[in-house]
């Protein structure tokens, strides 16, 4: 990261990255259409349930309107085309609405649980690290990294039934789903966030760890400041850099991740839709969401290298 | 271990040190110990298992655990205990069998791209990094939708984005080696490519390719019940664990045992190979000794 490149301004660099989305994006666009249409089977004859076996001559006709009889290397420039204008095209399953209705209906829903569960995961994970370095090897540590390994080992909709019996059945504070009221809103929040919540505060706490016994540290400590300014001022400054490097993977484990736990929970997110999409075999919705997505983690990833360079004055693009 | 008719390799030293470490952590050996019951399960399913996973028993259905059902039974009147016992096999089988899969296409990739330089190295660290731009299991459920449900398919989309992860760190690995003084003496002694990879580069590369193998053992068998949850995964009747959760969970509030006990398995089996995989990146880290 700090080798010898020429120092270039961070606006050429972020110019740079942003073209490079265009490629990565046209690649995922590519790879998705081919997965989808490399395989037997097409949406007309879906294999969810209470499908209905049209008449070959209705099949056709279908296949009309919905361009499915044109060449792939055609649909696929059409899509794009289409694509770049904001329009998905209708959707299979749902076929009263466009793609960019549901879309727009549902993104709002999953952005906002996976913003609340992302804000829980940084400042319950650094909490839990900070607490297990500055207590090391005492009860505090054990909590955390106990908590931390449970949250980053087991599956979140693992996490979820678990979540349910104890407050929902055995302590009936939450209710088992929904999302209607802020109520509804924790038991999906917490669930989501514990994984990426684990994975910070082991990160956090090596980085703690480190930081504490750095020389500059020392020397806070010797000019006689106490253990407070210590850690926050001197050694959470330092510590965090590390960290800012997982937010890129943690807006990836929140997006898959929100899949699970908004079937459970019944959210009517994105997530939820695109499991549904997926056994409807709706095109449209698959590739309109798997974009949705890469695009969005693709810009998120830029932002945390941007971000990342403005944390640490050591780094040059 | 000791290879055969051949001066001890120096790597033997490192493998033995490593194990040794390993011992002495008590984690990673409770996590090892459960590992291998739970490998034991699943080679001996066929004798343990109570009742057939497929047998019905109308008469008893959605039972609580019982005496004759240690943990009672399901929708359809089967033993929740034998279908766990066999979902055990399936675990096992993607977890180790993906990893297979994986390492024969990643370390293949890695190591060409990072021996070979030039357009090759170009083309395939482009094709490694959109591959990586992917959300890992948003491509997996893709693939799984457009293969259809099935072990072999499984294997398949995990292989298709498993390499990635593993073809980089080979690529990294190699890079570093094949510069370094003793490859330049072997090609010097006639060593052709195949020799230089196989004998001298690779062996030292793979520290932390088993690293990267030990964690995605857990992170196979979470994707297999991720997509056996959402019902792309394991085609029933064949139990998975995964596929009982998520058929036991839209029942939570009427049988709970039909979700909980195969969520258990879950968490015991994923806190065990971490444990493990924490375990086996400590030992081989020179840098904790």
């Amino acid at each position: 990261m700090g080798y010898c490149i020429p120092r270039r301004p961070v606006l050429t660099y972020a110019i740079r990255r942003i073209l490079w989305l265009v490629p990565t994006l046209l690649a995922m666009a590519l790879v998705t259409f081919l997965v989808m249409h490399a395989t037997p089977g097409s949406p007309l004859d879906p294999v969810a349930e209470g499908a209905n076996p049209l008449s070959p001559e209705a099949q056709r006709n279908l296949a009309e309107r919905y361009g499915l009889d044109k060449p792939l290397h055609e649909q696929f420039l059409i899509f794009v085309g289409k694509a770049v204008r904001g329009d998905f095209g209708t959707s299979f399953v749902y076929r009263s609405r466009t793609v960019r209705e549901i879309l727009a209906e549902t993104f709002p829903v999953s952005l906002l649980l996976g913003t609340m569960a992302l804000a829980l995961a940084i400042a319950g994970g650094l909490m839990l690290g900070i607490l297990a370095a500055v207590y090391q090897n005492r009860a505090w540590d054990y909590v955390s990294v106990s908590l931390a390994t449970f949250g980053v080992a087991v599956p979140n909709f693992v996490l979820a039934v678990f979540a349910i019996i104890m407050f929902s059945f055995v302590v009936p504070l939450f209710p088992t789903g929904g999302w209607d009221s802020p109520r509804t809103w924790v038991l999906p929040t917490v669930t989501l966030a514990l994984g990426p919540l684990g994975i910070i505060a082991r990160f956090t706490r090596a980085s703690m760890l480190e930081v504490i016994r750095a020389d500059y540290t020392l020397t806070a400590r010797a000019k006689g400041l106490s253990e407070g300014p210590v850690i926050f001022k001197h050694a959470l400054k330092n510590a965090f850099i590390p960290v800012v490097t997982l937010l890129g993977p943690m807006f990836a484990a929140v997006g898959t991740g929100s899949f699970f736990v908004e079937a459970i929970f019944r959210v009517p997110g994105m997530g939820r839709f695109f499991v549904l999409s997926m056994t409807g075999r709706d095109y449209p919705m698959i590739m309109a969401v798997v974009l949705a997505y890469g695009a969005f983690l693709a810009v998120m990833n830029l932002v945390v290298d941007l971000l990342y360079g403005a944390l640490d004055p050591r780094i040059r693009y | 271990m000791a290879p055969t008719g051949e001066a001890p390799l120096r790597g033997t030293s490192l493998w033995q040190d490593a194990l040794r470490r390993l011992r002495r952590n008590r984690l990673a050996m409770a996590g090892a110990v459960v590992v291998v019951l739970l490998c034991l399960v699943a080679i001996f399913a066929d004798v343990l298992a109570p009742y057939p996973y497929t047998k019905t028993n109308f008469g008893r259905l959605n039972e609580a655990p019982s005496r004759d059902y240690p943990l009672g039974t399901d929708q359809l009147g089967r033993d929740l205990l034998s279908r766990m016992i066999y979902g055990a096999r399936i675990s096992m089988l993607v977890g180790l069998g993906a990893q297979v899969v994986i390492v024969l296409i990643g370390v293949p990739i890695g190591a060409l791209s990072g021996y070979l330089g030039g357009r090759v190295d170009l083309f395939l660290t482009r094709l490694i990094d959109v591959m990586y731009a992917f959300p890992r299991l948003l491509f997996v459920i893709l693939v799984m939708s457009a293969l259809g449900a099935g072990l072999t398919n499984i294997f398949i989309a995990i292989g298709l984005t498993g390499w990635v992860g593993i073809a980089r760190q080979t690529r990294a690995q190699v890079l570093g080696l094949k510069a370094q003084e003793f490859v330049e003496g072997a090609r010097a002694l006639g060593a052709g490519s195949g020799r230089l990879l196989g004998r001298h580069i690779l062996p030292n590369a793979l520290t932390p390719i088993v690293v990267l193998v030990t964690f995605g053992i857990p992170e196979a068998i979470f994707t297999e019940a991720a997509l056996s949850f959402i019902g792309v995964g394991i085609n029933p009747p064949t139990p998975s664990w995964g596929q009982m959760v998520g058929e036991g969970q839209q029942y939570l509030r009427s049988y709970w045992h039909l979700c909980v006990f195969p969520s258990i398995a879950i968490a015991v089996t994923m806190l065990s190979f971490t444990f493990l995989g924490d375990g086996v990146r400590d030992a081989l880290d020179p840098k904790l000794k």
